[in-house]
């Protein structure tokens, strides 16, 4: 006898998500990976193949709706209006195994190390521009240089508290730093809301499978800052500095000041008096011993910086250089994640920790350098050329996709201004499965982990991954039509 | 175990929590007004008295710079989606969705969330809208989203200082407004020359009581006569009534008590206490028939002047302006 279905059976592969996906050269993270398929890949791929195309697009639209609503959104001004725009999130993980993970983790940590060293270095003893290692004019001449700093000491001689790490996989799959966010990073409140909305919605997915938690980057932020601040404070205020409601990441920096339980404060709420922070509250004036600022250097303090900020707090740069408040990240970090020192970083890693990096940089060409720009200039349609001081992913060229007109347009930008540009190959990233308009199909990705510094560097096992939506497209920024997928690294 | 730093609220949320608080309840209320207006205010033609929400709200001035010509059935329309009006509920949405955003990081998800699919929704009301159904339908969506608001606020929201803060905003706009309701519904609807004491137009006088959401709540009363002198009474002074001036008094008295509380608050709310506690004694020591025969108007008008100062000596207590020597290069010590 043969048993009557009660329920229709999970739908016949014919119709799966992934049977139309058309595999590209590149290396694909689920389906063109240069090993057998670890297990939970398999996993993964078995049961998204199980899911059909009109699911896949209910559950996105009911996700898109769902933020929306929740207010998870970064805003954008035109001129009359300020509108608020989620950020694409598309429903199909991004898978990291245990393995990858160990060696991505090691080599953030490595970095971060490095990092901080190095920045220490340069406030101080200057070592390693005696020793020859980078230019010193390339970094004493740093537009983030920060004069403010020099002869500082911070608490454990920690500059880069929070750090991003933007990672891409080459044609083999390996994993390469494309660039260090060192300044205020942002991206993190993504990883952990995707995270949330992809149980929420994938329940079937991800059940049963190790997936390490994100949950407690809160707890750890919070730890991190209370580790680093003033000596001698026994139970440290923590604040966020926001630039305020209006701040296109208000929304991160509502998320952050809520996971770790503290105030979210403008420069307005704070003030300095004899050289020590103060918050305004209800029952007077409160110190403030630790600020995560979401302000850029130039903000923080009218008095030092930029005269005409109304964002900042008067007399901030002061109680800091004496040690009476702590401020993550320090000020003058963006000497580290430049893009022309990032040439550097392998050499900076040998210099400090006298370990080769675990992770491979994207081989650079610094224009500033006779032989740099030579070979820049001979090679333009084969690089992607990109101004040092941007951010965003703006302003780059990207030589294969150019134009003659484009090429020679660019062309005399750079001659005009060489110093201000490197040239990196063309990687071609790794690809992952994709919903879009035609059905599930391969789009480039990159992966920025996260990682917090107190006595210790800790990786968030997770990271933003971005997605370029548009077919073909190498920029992955959320400015420019960037999404976000889930990142699911497994323990095991 | 609770660190000592906890419940040191900033000044900011605290500001931005009562005025949340006095927004939402702002807009319950007008869209109850406009709602029971349209359906039960009649003047003595039989028209609908929208010129008696103009002047509940003293917005005769605003009103007539935009409708000249004093045409009433441009009263809804100014009440809801005028955006040059800032008492419309387009312009409370506004002020809301500021406030409801500064204080994102205190309040619970649920919370914002609603607040968030409210108001965008009220911003993006059109004029046709208010048409397209009608307007009792648009009024009661906007009234249950705040109802709905305060009910997911009972619920979610961590009873500390912030709390406090909301709940004076909430009871210093309750006791506003119905003293403003009653002022001029009162003049408007007693017939001239008649006693305080005499029997009076029921239509016209539940229709106060509904203006109020205290219609049913009078009814339970069943009081032997209705006299204006005990709708007054019911809507001043009852106890049990939850808009009442008397209820919404105590209750501010006891956030007060509350919020003294904590440490180094003690001194900061004493002044504010004592200030209410006047305010009570001259609404326990009067009847409905006291008050209306000494005139009901200078009672009212009294007792908003020290509502209004009671706000501003709350924001001058906790959330003192920065004077601008705070922005100069030089720090004093204040000794």
């Amino acid at each position: 006898m043969t048993p009557t279905t009660l329920h229709a059976p999970l739908q016949a592969s014919s119709t799966g998500l992934l049977d139309h996906y058309h595999i590209p050269d590149f290396f694909c993270e689920l389906m063109n990976r240069r090993d057998p398929t670890p297990p939970v890949l398999q996993c993964v791929k078995d049961r998204l193949a199980a899911l059909s195309l009109p699911e896949l697009r209910r559950r996105t639209q009911a996700a898109e709706a769902q933020l929306y609503r929740m207010g998870i959104t970064f805003t954008v001004y035109s001129d009359k209006e300020a509108i608020d725009r989620i950020l694409p999130f598309d429903a199909i993980p991004r898978v990291i195994t245990a393995q990858e993970w160990d060696h991505v983790e090691r080599g953030v940590q490595q970095r971060i190390q490095a990092i901080n060293l190095f920045l220490h270095d340069i406030y101080h003893d200057k070592n390693i521009l005696r020793d020859g290692i980078l230019p010193a004019d390339l970094v004493l001449n740093n537009a983030n240089y920060c004069d403010a700093m020099v002869g500082v000491d911070v608490p454990g001689g920690v500059y880069v508290h929070i750090n991003g790490t933007d990672l891409i996989r080459d044609d083999n799959g390996q994993f390469l730093i494309l660039e260090d966010n060192a300044r205020t990073p942002s991206g993190v409140s993504y990883v952990i809301e995707n995270r949330h909305m992809m149980l929420r919605l994938m329940p079937d997915l991800a059940s049963g499978l190790p997936i390490r938690s994100v949950e407690e980057y809160g707890l750890r932020l919070h730890q991190t800052l209370c580790e680093v601040s003033p000596e001698g404070v026994i139970d440290p205020q923590v604040v966020l500095l926001s630039p305020g409601i209006y701040n296109s990441a208000y929304f991160e920096h509502v998320f952050l000041s809520r996971e770790m339980g503290v105030p979210l404060v403008e420069g307005k709420d704070l003030f300095v008096e004899n050289h020590r922070v103060f918050m305004r509250t209800v029952s007077g004036p409160r110190a403030v011993h630790a600020i995560y600022r979401r302000l850029n250097d130039d903000f923080l303090d009218p008095l030092a910086f930029n005269p005409d900020s109304l964002l900042g707090v008067p007399g901030l740069v002061e109680a800091y250089r004496r040690g009476n408040v702590t401020l993550a990240n320090a000020l003058g970090t963006g000497v580290a994640d430049d893009k022309a020192v990032y040439a550097y970083m392998p050499r900076i890693i040998r210099y400090y920790l006298g370990q080769d990096p675990i992770l491979q940089s994207v081989e650079t060409h610094i224009c500033a350098e006779p032989e740099g720009l030579a070979y820049t200039l001979a090679n333009m349609n084969r690089l992607v050329i990109k101004p040092v001081g941007e951010s965003g992913g703006y302003g780059l060229l990207i030589g294969p996709h150019a134009t003659q007109k484009e090429l020679a347009d660019f062309r005399e930008k750079l001659l005009a201004d060489p110093s201000n540009y490197i040239s990196q190959p063309v990687i071609n990233l790794s690809v992952t499965p994709t919903l879009c308009q035609d059905g599930v199909e391969a789009r480039h990705v990159d992966l920025r982990p996260f990682a917090l510094t107190g006595r210790s560097v800790w990786v968030l096992p997770g990271g933003l991954a971005r997605v370029a939506l548009r077919k073909g497209s190498l920029v992955v920024n959320s400015s420019q039509g960037g999404g976000s997928k889930d990142t699911w690294v497994m323990a095991s | 175990m609770m660190n000592e730093t906890q419940g040191q609220l900033l000044s900011r949320y605290a500001e931005c929590m009562m005025w949340l608080a006095r927004y939402m309840e702002r807009t319950e209320n007008l869209a109850r007004l406009l709602e029971v207006t349209e359906t039960f205010v009649r003047d003595a033609n039989g028209q609908v008295a929208w010129h008696s929400i103009v002047q509940i709200n003293s917005d005769e001035q605003t009103f007539f710079a935009l409708h000249p010509s004093g045409n009433t059935n441009a009263v809804a329309r100014f009440y809801l989606t005028e955006q040059k009006n800032p008492a419309s509920i387009y312009a409370t949405a506004q002020a809301i969705r500021e406030n409801a955003r500064a204080v994102r990081p205190l309040v619970s998800i649920e919370m914002w969330t609603q607040l968030n699919v409210f108001t965008r929704w009220v911003l993006n009301l059109k004029e046709q809208d208010i048409y397209k159904n009608s307007l009792s339908t648009l009024c009661t969506h906007i009234k249950q989203d705040c109802q709905a608001h305060f009910g997911i606020t009972e619920g979610t929201l961590y009873r500390d200082q912030a709390w406090l803060f909301y709940k004076l905003g909430k009871t210093l706009e309750r006791c506003d407004q119905i003293t403003r309701l009653v002022d001029i519904r009162y003049h408007m609807l007693l017939p001239q020359g008649e006693a305080p004491g005499s029997e009076i137009d029921i239509t016209q006088w539940t229709a106060v009581l509904r203006s109020a959401a205290a219609y049913h709540a009078f009814r339970r009363l069943r009081p032997v006569t209705i006299t204006p002198a005990n709708i007054v009474g019911f809507l001043l002074k009852n106890e049990g009534f939850c808009r009442s001036l008397a209820v919404n008094l105590r209750v501010m008295d006891e956030t007060l008590a509350l919020l003294a509380s904590y440490p180094g608050l003690r001194s900061r709310c004493s002044h504010l206490q004592e200030c209410v506690a006047e305010l009570r004694v001259t609404l326990a020591d009067q009847t409905a028939e006291d008050i209306i025969i000494r005139g009901l108007h200078d009672y009212m008008s009294w007792i908003q002047q020290q509502l209004s100062q009671l706000q501003g000596q709350i924001a001058q207590v906790f959330w003192p302006p920065v004077s601008s020597a705070a922005v100069q290069p030089a720090f004093q010590m204040q000794e």
